[in-house]
This record gives structure tokens, C-alpha cells and sequence, in this order.
């Protein structure tokens, strides 16, 4: 009976401790929601340890899709957020939970497809693409997870003049993952998918995709930056998210971003206003 | 595929003091989360096991079908009430360590509990009537049985630990995954796999299983010792 007490209490003890400490000793932090493709590729992992030194403010990355980390941010588990997807985001500063939004960088979207090409799209526009990839009813992979990506994919088929409720079938796959579970299940299944540059670049597990549709000014790939507005959430931490925000579109935190690049391509492009 | 393990393999010899800062992290919220388990569980099963109450059978079901409790729920349950706009949101617990420490805690306490009930039954079996021939109360014959069962309850200890340390569903969900803060094993397995580099993913797949191993032997050997020490 002592023995099991002895154990108990022992474990009790080692529990609360193991639960309480690390909280104790931490230094100032700031919860970053933002999206998949800034986390997986690489970005984040590039240009926080460069702000981190210059300010001593640690970054929590949380990488959830754009309507999901607006969400996050609305329920105020995050002090900032950075995502893009401009009419969510315009949105969210109309209903108040930030009181503005600053350009922070771009990248652009890509059409992929698989060598073969089965549908004809390469060096199509992307109006002639999304209606050659439904006309085919060539197999198309949909992020479907109400992210940055999937709003533009719907976008998308809309200014193609296509009714994606009404030709959707068996070829339309909706995954309702991340980009890179997206890019796999395309890959495995040689499908068409629209993509971030960034994600496609540092991915990996490409098999036989390839980009087939690029440089179209639609598909262009705005990222903004908004602080949680503290009225409607104390918690959110003003003068360190402030901090992370003004360093972003500072010159110096723009040019971090701009030397980020995998095999010598950059991946974001920065687009602050100056001044 | 024979490629990809040969990466895999030569992948092991290069993870660096990220893997091992995560394999820690893993080990410890996993291991805290099972003390937890334990503390509430095996005190709750015995009880259960050696108390006559109305409605004990429903009980019992109740407790049986919460083993199967979905991860990703019970995630989603303490996401909800750990958000800022949730009834416990003043802490700031979302996103932390203790937060993942929780949720393990919730998916690990109904398995030891029922499993202990299963074994703390079977002692009763042997043991019960002598016992309640002592005129002992409830609490007084569920210790006796727990300290005579100690042995099989380690097993219900290292389920638990199975159960907490290879789940994603829950610890994804209210840890966030933040690199260097709650980027656990079976989270950072994901995250590679999702990047599609399932090399790497599988090399830290490899380093999971290691850390299960490792703890299933420390448990084998502290058993051996402990039975040679106290019989």
C-alpha cells in the first residue's frame, strides 16, 4: 500500500512539474496563425531566427488554411495573422477583429499537371486551362479545406465561365487537406492541381507533375499581415505583434524574405508600400 | 519503395538536435500524460472493479467504449475549451505543452481505468471473499488488490504510453504544431510527409519507434528488478 502511495504521489508531483515548467521560464512570444504554404515551405524556418535576434521576441507559428487561421484569430488564439486570401482578410478588418492590413509579400499560383498532359492546357491562359481541364473532365485535384489556394482555384473556375456545381464529377477530387497531402494525392494520381510557387518548390514527391500553366497576372499571390484588433481580444500582445509586423515590412525584414530561395528561385517576392 | 528506404536509412545518421529536441518533447508530454492516466485511472478501475452499485454494468460499458475515444475529438473538445473565447481561455493554456499534456491525459485515463477494472476483477476473483471476510470497506480491499496486481498494471501503464505518444489527431489540434515549441514526433512525421519528403518522415518514424522501444524496456527491466527486490 505504501508503495502504490509513494508511486502516486511521486507521478502526481512529476506531472504537475512537467506540465507547469516550461511556461515559467519562457521569453516574450507572440502566435503567428498563418497557412501551410508559408510553414512547409521553409520561409518561416528562414526569417524568424533573423527577427528573433533582432528583437528577442520568439514567433509561434501555427500553420492552419486562411479561413481557418482567421478563425483562430477571430476566437483570439493568435495576436497576429498573415495569410492570403484578400477578400477573407478585407472582411475580417470589416467586421473589426484587426483594424488594418498591410501587404507583406507575393508569390504566384501555378496550374500542375502531369507531363502527359492529357487535356492540352500547357501555355494556355488560365481561362482557356480551367475550361480545357472540365471539358476533358481530366482528373482535378481541389484543396477543398476553404484555404487561400482553394478560394483562388474557386475563383478560378468562376471567371472561366464554368459551373463547377454542375460539371463537377468523379474527375473533380476534393481532398480537404494541406498543399502538400494535395500535391501527393495529385501526384499519385497524375490530376491537374493549382498550387502556390513556394510550396511547389520545396516539394518533393513530384513524380511525374509538372507546371503547365504560369505568369498569367491573375494568378497572382498576395500575402497580407494584420494585428488582432485588442479591443476585441485583451490578450493579444500589441507592442510585441506590432513589433513582428513592423519588422516584416521593414526593409530589412523585406529582405529576408526576398533572399529566401531554394535551388537559387526565390519564393516570395516583397511587396510592402515604403514609407 | 527500395529507394526511398535507403534514404530512409542514410537519412537516420544526419537528424540533428531539432529531432532530438522533438523526441524529448514527445516523451515528455507522453509520459507526463500517462502519470496523469495513472494518478486517476487505476484508483477509478479498482473501485469499479470491487464496488457493488446500481448500474455498474452501464458503467463498465461506458468506460470500455471511452477507450475508443477519437483523438481528433478530444482535440477538438480542449480546443474549444482552451481558446481564449472558451470557458478556461483566461489560462492561455492553447498551443502549450500542458495543453498536449491534457489531451493525452483525457485519451489515457479511461484506457488504464478499464483496463485495471479487467485486472483488478480477476484478482477479485481469487481474492475477494477472503477480503470481504475481513470486513474491509471498498477503498481498503481495491488498494490491497491494486498493490497485489502492481505487476499486470504495467501493462496497462505501457497501453497507455502506446496509446498517448502515437496520436496526432489530439496534439495537433491544440498544440498547433509550432516548430520548437509543441512540433511533437507523430506532428513532425506529418509535417514531412505533407512537404513530401517521406524519407525523412519515415526516418523519424524509425526514431518514434525506437522511443516506444526504449520504454518498453526500461518498464521490462524496472519490473524484473523491482519483483527481484520485493518478491
Amino acid at each position: 500500500m505504501d508503495f502504490l502511495r509513494r508511486s502516486v504521489l511521486t507521478l502526481s508531483l512529476l506531472a504537475a512539474l512537467g506540465a507547469v515548467s516550461p511556461a515559467s521560464a519562457e521569453p516574450a512570444s507572440i502566435v503567428v496563425a498563418s497557412t501551410t504554404s508559408t510553414e512547409q515551405s521553409g520561409l518561416f524556418k528562414h526569417i524568424l531566427p533573423l527577427f528573433k535576434q533582432k528583437s528577442g521576441i520568439e514567433v509561434k507559428v501555427v500553420a492552419l488554411g486562411t479561413g481557418q487561421a482567421l478563425d483562430a484569430a477571430r476566437r483570439g488564439d493568435a495576436d497576429v495573422v498573415l495569410v492570403h486570401d484578400r477578400p477573407a482578410e478585407d472582411k475580417f478588418v470589416a467586421e473589426g477583429f484587426a483594424k488594418a492590413r498591410q501587404d507583406v509579400m507575393y508569390n504566384d499560383f501555378v496550374l500542375i499537371g502531369p507531363k502527359a498532359d492529357p487535356a492540352g492546357i500547357r501555355g494556355k491562359g488560365v481561362d482557356d486551362a480551367f475550361k480545357a481541364i472540365a471539358a476533358a473532365k481530366a482528373p482535378f485535384v481541389s484543396r477543398g479545406d476553404r484555404s487561400g489556394t482553394h478560394s483562388a482555384e474557386l475563383r478560378s473556375w468562376k471567371e472561366a465561365g464554368i459551373d463547377l456545381p454542375a460539371v463537377r464529377g468523379d474527375w473533380y477530387r476534393d481532398v480537404g487537406q494541406g498543399m502538400g497531402p494535395a500535391l501527393n494525392t495529385a501526384s499519385s494520381l497524375g490530376a491537374y492541381i493549382l498550387a502556390d510557387r513556394g510550396t511547389w518548390l520545396s516539394f518533393k514527391n513530384r513524380g511525374d507533375l509538372t507546371i503547365l500553366v504560369e505568369g498569367d497576372k491573375r494568378l497572382f499571390n498576395p500575402y497580407g499581415v494584420m494585428l488582432v484588433n485588442p479591443e476585441k481580444h485583451p490578450t493579444v500582445k500589441v507592442k510585441e505583434g506590432q513589433a513582428f509586423i513592423d519588422w516584416l515590412v521593414s526593409p530589412e525584414g523585406q529582405r529576408a524574405i526576398a533572399d529566401y530561395k531554394i535551388n537559387g528561385e526565390p519564393l516570395f517576392f516583397p511587396s510592402a508600400k515604403k514609407g | 519503395m527500395s529507394q526511398t528506404l535507403q534514404e530512409t536509412f542514410s537519412r537516420l545518421w544526419t537528424l540533428d538536435r531539432d529531432v532530438l529536441a522533438i523526441a524529448w518533447l514527445s516523451l515528455r508530454v507522453s509520459l507526463t500524460a500517462v502519470g496523469i492516466g495513472l494518478a486517476l485511472g487505476v484508483p477509478l478501475g479498482a473501485l469499479i472493479a470491487v464496488a457493488r452499485f446500481p448500474g455498474r454494468g452501464a458503467v463498465v460499458g461506458l468506460l470500455n467504449t471511452f477507450m475508443g475515444l477519437p483523438p481528433v475529438i478530444v482535440g477538438l473538445i480542449l480546443y474549444l475549451a482552451l481558446s481564449r473565447s472558451g470557458p478556461f481561455g483566461t489560462f492561455g493554456l492553447l498551443f502549450t505543452p500542458a495543453a498536449m499534456v491534457a489531451a493525452q491525459a483525457v485519451l489515457a485515463t479511461p484506457l488504464v481505468a478499464a483496463l485495471t477494472r479487467q485486472v483488478i476483477a480477476d484478482a477479485e476473483a481469487h481474492l475477494g471473499e477472503q477480503l470481504r471476510s475481513l470486513c474491509l470497506s471498498a477503498p481498503q480491499r481495491a488498494g490491497v488488490l491494486i498493490y497485489d496486481a502492481r505487476f499486470s498494471l504495467v501493462t496497462a501503464a505501457l497501453a497507455a504510453f502506446g496509446r498517448a505518444i502515437s496520436e496526432i489527431g489530439a496534439v495537433l489540434v491544440v498544440g498547433g504544431n509550432i516548430d520548437g515549441h509543441t512540433r511533437t514526433m507523430t506532428t513532425a512525421i506529418s509535417l514531412e510527409t505533407q512537404k513530401g519528403d517521406l524519407s525523412l518522415a519515415l526516418a523519424l518514424g524509425l526514431v518514434l519507434m525506437s522511443l516506444v522501444l526504449a520504454v518498453n524496456a526500461a518498464a521490462a527491466l524496472l519490473r524484473g528488478h523491482v519483483a527481484k527486490a520485493y518478491g
